[in-house]
């Protein structure tokens, strides 16, 4: 079979199409972004006519997945960690519901924040959902483990949750295809009722869900990519989760040290293998790449059994993503280090473009807003919330998609007036249009500046729902005529955008600037092509 | 055969190019290979790394260890001091001398220079202005890759026919260009 050099995430995707995925849903999000792309650029799926689209956001991409997985097909629903926040509404219920076709949701966790606003792990997403979780350690078995985790969902009627991080997500390694799988033909759900989650349903639906959890322990298409390889050094047995795997066995192959080695890649896991590696050992030392996951079900909250060592006690950071030096020092093994980095070297921060539209729209909003006072401009998740960074230091806050627009109101109602928001045009459609309506509701004395470069920027310049479309959404909203603006953040225009912003800050409701100027990125982009 | 190598350089320079055709030739010799690459934030004018691991045997980690890299290849010179714990001992630094000065602290570049000609194996080369010379100014990626060639365990033509198979597709001009920077890379170290 065809060998490919791929990223973990283009595994996934390239895996999903040869094991007869119909759709693929999501929105862009370091490090989940190329699993869509991936799909996007493959002429097999054009020709198969898989779906491709990007969602508004990941609530919406899970529920579309949710729907065509109801029809009988196979899809795929990708996100970063964060985004399983916003579809976890859709992602918890569809454990109740169950699936009719196979269904995967990846969720790329960003352990160490090289992209992201926190590094919370999803695999207690998977555990609160009473579903299967898949944790490959690289490419290959990335790429095998869809095809498992399509025959778990089908085999259990569950949604699988297939758990990356940075590392593999956004590392290539060689790949070895499989034959592909048919896809699925359209097909009713056997149970007319299992989708709909009425209270009396729903407590049979749980009692369900909660039998099979149990019975997914002792799945093969899971518990085989857990297995235990004994070792003759009886002082440490160890637990590798995932990627963790790979930095354990990087520090392997320099020991003559013979440790037993367990790894987890499949959960829920059975509780024997646990219990076996404990009776051969005198301690454990539990690797896991984010949370101490497996580590506290272990120990629980009396930790009366054999030691342990792990991220809880400090033997491994409890914080930040591993690494094979990280890894060694815990196996107590020597660690090799080069030269330190000397003093002439400065930090080099991400800045904006030269040439960004983002970056005049903040230096007239730093003058408009001055005369009211710091502390004001509520921002967002995007390209543009480098303006907290110098000469900028616009804004105060970057918290979720979407918060920028409720907390400038949320603040005006306190009486922090006026109080202004800057969102980008793709973040405003996946979670900011629904706090606008509540500001026109209220007529909040909030103005709010769309800085629309018209494409999903940050994560490299993905089709945004908002092109074309932000003058209608907002006066569908309510946002009257007047106070909905439109500029162009030009240096030239410098002096005109400044005055619009000191207009709408002196108006006492709810105002909406549009700074449109496209991203400098796509538009080079664009020429070029 | 094992190469660890360290990509560096800034947002937007051509790392990832760089790592793109050492992977091809790689999987063209039939090695193991793991590349590890940063997206996302960092790519807007921040610094960029890439982990290039190569083998004859199976590579575990997608991360190289410190003090193992054979060789750091950057595309710029503050850039290339960054990833010293990587290097090991008698590996190589190779780096091009023209900054890219987008902070406010930039330090003076002959202080970066001092530095790096304290690390052992160093190689300081003007890449912007041999792939300007070359006809190309903006292949001073392969420029470095060119010079750099000289450390990897790979043969000059396997890494040739690698650009040729990465910039294939977007025509003829555009792989004569590349070649030609990566030639004029290889006979700057020669001299």
């Amino acid at each position: 079979m065809e060998k490919l050099l791929l990223l973990g995430d283009e595994a996934i995707a390239q895996a999903g199409l040869d094991a007869g995925m119909s759709g693929m849903y999501a929105y862009p999000g370091t490090p989940s972004t190329e699993i869509m792309e991936y799909v996007q650029a493959s002429a097999d799926a054009a020709e198969r006519r898989v779906h491709m689209t990007w969602s508004s956001n990941e609530k919406t991409a899970m529920e579309a997945a949710l729907g065509m997985s109801y029809a009988g097909k196979r899809a795929m629903v990708a996100m970063k960690h964060v985004g399983l926040n916003v579809a976890a509404d859709g992602f918890i219920n569809s454990a109740m519901t169950g699936v009719n076709g196979g269904l995967i949701i990846v969720a790329a966790d960003d352990p160490s924040m090289h992209s992201s606003q926190n590094e919370q792990d999803s695999r207690f997403y998977g555990k609160f959902a009473f579903v299967p979780i898949f944790e490959p350690s690289n490419q290959q078995e990335a790429y095998e483990m869809v095809f498992d985790a399509f025959e778990t969902s089908e085999k259990y009627k569950l949604p699988v949750l297939f758990r990356i991080t940075t590392r593999l997500a956004h590392s290539r390694a060689s790949v070895l295809r499989r034959e592909s799988l048919p896809e699925n033909l359209l097909s009713l759900p056997s149970d007319p009722k299992s989708f709909i989650l009425l209270p009396a349903i729903a407590r049979r639906k749980y009692k369900i869900l909660l039998e099979k959890y149990e019975t997914l322990r002792y799945e093969n298409h899971i518990s085989g990519y857990n297995h235990f390889k004994d070792g003759t050094f009886r002082e440490t047995g160890i637990i590798a989760c995932g990627i963790a795997y790979n930095y354990l066995m990087e520090n392997l192959k320099d020991t003559s040290v013979d440790f037993p080695v367990l790894k987890i890649s499949g959960y829920p896991f059975p509780k024997d293998l646990i219990k076996d590696l404990a009776s051969r050992c005198n301690s454990i030392l539990i690797l896991e790449e984010g949370a101490p996951f497996v580590e506290e079900s272990i120990r629980g909250i009396l930790d009366e059994g054999i030691k342990i060592y792990g991220r809880m006690d400090g033997t491994v950071p409890r914080d930040g993503e591993l690494n094979p030096a990280i890894v060694g020092k815990a196996l107590g093994l020597p660690v090799s280090y080069g030269q330190d980095v000397p003093s002439v070297v400065k930090m080099r921060p991400p800045s904006f473009c030269k040439g960004c539209g983002h970056a005049d729209m903040f230096m007239a909003l730093n003058e408009a807003v001055k005369p009211f006072g710091p502390g004001r401009v509520f921002s967002d998740i995007g390209c543009y919330t480098l303006g907290a960074l110098p000469p900028y230091n616009s804004i105060i806050s970057c918290v979720d998609m979407g918060a920028s627009v409720t907390m400038a109101i949320g603040a005006a109602d306190a009486g922090l007036t006026p109080s202004v928001a800057v969102i980008g045009d793709s973040t405003f459609t996946h979670s900011g249009m629904t706090g606008l309506l509540d500001a026109v509701i209220k007529n909040s004395p909030v103005t709010i500046i769309i800085s629309d470069n018209s494409t999903t920027g940050m994560t490299g310049g993905q089709k945004s729902q908002a092109t074309g479309r932000l003058v209608d959404i907002c006066r569908g909203l309510g946002v009257e005529n007047e106070h909905l603006r439109v500029i162009s953040p030009l240096h030239k225009n410098h002096e005109d955008n400044v005055r619009v912003m000191e207009e709408e800050l002196e108006y006492n409701g709810v105002s909406v600037i549009i700074a449109q100027r496209e991203c400098i990125q796509t538009a080079t982009r664009r020429k070029r092509s | 055969m094992k190469n660890d190598i360290i990509l560096a350089g800034v947002g937007g320079q051509g790392i990832l190019s760089i790592a793109a055709v050492i992977g091809l030739a790689a999987v063209a010799n039939d090695l193991f290979l793991k590349q590890s690459e940063v997206h996302g934030m960092s790519q807007r004018g921040g610094d960029v790394q890439s982990h290039l691991r190569l083998s004859d045997k199976p590579v575990s980690s997608d991360l190289i260890p410190f003090g193992k890299a054979e060789l750091i290849i950057s595309m710029e010179p503050m850039e290339s001091l960054r990833y010293l714990p990587w290097l090991s001992e008698n590996g190589w630094l190779v780096t091009n001398s023209s900054p890219f000065i987008n902070i406010p602290d930039y330090p003076a570049t002959d202080d970066i220079i001092a530095e790096i000609k304290k690390v052992k194996n160093h190689l300081i080369i003007d890449a912007d202005a041999i792939a300007k010379q070359s006809g190309s100014a903006r292949s001073g990626n392969m420029v470095i890759l060119g010079a750099a060639s000289a450390y990897i365990d790979m043969t000059f033509e396997s890494i040739e026919n690698a650009v040729i198979k990465l910039f294939g597709r977007k025509g003829n001009d555009i792989v004569e260009a590349n070649l030609k920077a990566l030639k004029a890379g290889r006979d700057a170290i020669q001299v």
